[in-house]
């Protein structure tokens, strides 16, 4: 009896888990193997030939990008973040919980908003430029919009919150009578810091930067709407595949070789930050 | 930790840099909203015209209107999928408990994209014509698990003698629920239920590759607009949105700070 009752409660949870993301994800695995022909048809042979594609020079090189601007994105993050995080943790006071929520309600407004409210700071007629012209720092307008600088700018506002949170989880949890030790014990605050708070806080920096960097990587609104075709992303390749190129089996190759990268990268950044925290 | 000292002035300093940083655009984007200036570039004047133009234009007020349909029934589907879930798991041992909880954070472990190309492909392999109602059964599928995560975490906290002694009374599973479960733990489904709906109703990339003609949402009309640049138009509904999202919250820390919603 209570079998069936667990089991009737879960049923609908698994059942819709298992047809709109197991079978989705296989659907894409299979059909990244059966390349298309030059006739938009699909080809019965099962090849690995979308995979050398997907692994093409010009390919690799957005690859490549992919990675520069994410992991750009996290050290801009976690620059950005950790000071915020410690603030708000060591001298928030009464404050704490109010200077938290300014920094994750962003993250609850659209993400889509965000990235082009940025167009009007930073295009050659923005308000930046007008600015830095109106105090005589620049006679010509910078070229900001549509360059590295700009995706990895929105990125790093997107994605800034994420970074945050978990160092101030990480911080607000540590015990402060191990400072005032190090005090005591004749340390200097910055080799208090240095020796006690930051490695305490590393699990916090960790995770912190690993939800920053997977999406980041996989990320192609702040490209699509900051950059331009030179600043493309593996992103903006699969949308690309999927709705102006309608090649399909390509966009699920290179879907795949995303997916692929994302799990190599955190496992190594896993296995080299746990080295060096052990 | 808590520190006595006064904080160093650069710490304090970088704070209110980042805090800039954060807010400086959403402030750009809601003052041009009310800029008389056609371009979005300089300040002109203050006007509210934009606002007005926006109940004038038909295909915005049909993408709300979808927005609100989507979100409304994503919400309502993955609430009561979710619970029913969260409930199984937070109640009762059984074997592949693990699994089925992973299960939850799964689509969140995908890259969004893909998660959007995968259910396109789906969608259409099986034949299916791509509408408000693949939006829709897209959109449960990233709620239905943030539901579950966040509803079995509320359950957790709360205690079960008082279904115990129901049921030692003599009462049937489904009596008890009625009856003591669900009045108790209702006030905290509302409010993950809320979030879901606040997460999940401006979502721009699953919405982008499932929806098909017709099935337009906010987030995806503005994105088509931004094509001809950023107007005011596109700021002034962005800034609408914006005060949605705000009020949806402020009513969740209202709901949050009633002792009902944690079940006491």
């Amino acid at each position: 009896m209570k079998r069936y009752l667990v089991w009737g409660l879960v049923l609908p949870f698994v059942l819709w888990n298992l047809t709109f993301v197991i079978v989705p994800l296989f659907i894409v695995l299979y059909q990244s193997l059966y390349p298309m022909g030059p006739d938009y048809t699909v080809t019965t042979q099962a090849s690995l030939a979308n995979f050398r594609v997907a692994f093409s020079q010009a390919n690799l090189e957005v690859m490549g990008r992919s990675a520069i601007y994410a992991g750009a994105t996290t050290i801009a993050c976690m620059l950005l973040g950790y000071p915020l995080a410690y603030y708000i943790a060591v001298y928030g006071g009464r404050m704490r919980s109010q200077l938290l929520i300014l920094v994750v309600l962003p993250f609850w407004t659209s993400y889509l908003v965000r990235t082009f409210s940025w167009i009007t700071l930073l295009q050659t007629e923005g308000v930046i430029n007008r600015v830095l012209q109106a105090l005589h720092l620049i006679t010509e307008p910078l070229q900001m919009l549509n360059t590295h600088f700009s995706v990895i700018l929105g990125l790093t506002y997107g994605f800034l919150p994420f970074a945050t949170l978990p160092i101030y989880v990480s911080l607000e949890n540590q015990d402060r009578s191990l400072v005032e030790a190090a005090h005591d014990l004749g340390a200097t605050p910055s080799q208090a810091f240095w020796k006690v708070v930051f490695p305490l806080s590393l699990p916090g920096v960790i995770s912190g930067s690993l939800i920053t960097f997977v999406p980041a990587m996989g990320d192609f609104v702040s490209a699509d709407i900051l950059g331009s075709p030179r600043t493309q992303m593996i992103g903006n390749l699969i949308q690309q595949q999927f709705l102006a190129l309608f090649d399909w089996p390509m966009g699920s190759a290179l879907s795949l070789v995303l997916m692929l990268l994302m799990v190599t990268s955190m496992a190594l950044y896993v296995m080299l930050a746990g080295d060096r925290h052990a | 930790m808590r520190e006595q000292k006064p904080s160093p002035w650069w710490l304090r300093l970088h704070a209110l840099t980042v805090y800039l940083f954060l807010y400086a655009p959403i402030f750009v984007l809601v003052l041009f909203s009310f800029n008389t200036d056609r371009r979005n570039s300089s300040w002109r004047g203050f006007t509210v015209d934009w606002y007005h133009e926006l109940w004038q234009d038909e295909l915005l007020l049909r993408a709300l209107f979808n927005s609100l349909k989507v979100a409304c029934l994503a919400t309502l589907v993955s609430t009561v999928i979710g619970t029913m879930a969260a409930l199984a798991l937070s109640r009762y041992e059984f074997r592949g408990r693990e699994t089925v909880g992973a299960l939850a954070y799964l689509p969140m472990m995908v890259p969004e994209i893909v998660m959007g190309i995968a259910l396109l492909t789906f969608f259409i392999k099986l034949g299916i014509q791509l509408s408000i109602v693949t939006v829709v059964l897209s959109h449960v599928v990233f709620s239905v698990g943030y539901v579950t995560v966040t509803v079995r975490t509320r359950l957790a906290g709360l205690q079960g003698n008082l279904e115990e002694a129901a049921a030692d009374l003599g009462a049937t599973p489904w009596t008890t629920f009625r009856l003591i479960t669900l009045p108790r733990i209702l006030p905290g489904i509302m409010s993950c239920a809320l979030l879901a709906f606040t997460l999940f109703f401006d979502d721009f990339v699953i919405t982008y590759f499932t929806a098909g003609i017709g099935a337009t949402t906010l987030p995806l009309q503005i994105y088509s607009m931004l094509k001809f640049g950023v107007t005011p138009e596109i700021n002034a509904i962005s800034t609408i949105m914006l005060v949605f999202t705000i009020c949806l919250l402020a009513l969740w820390s209202r709901l949050e700070s009633d002792p009902k919603t944690l079940g006491r």
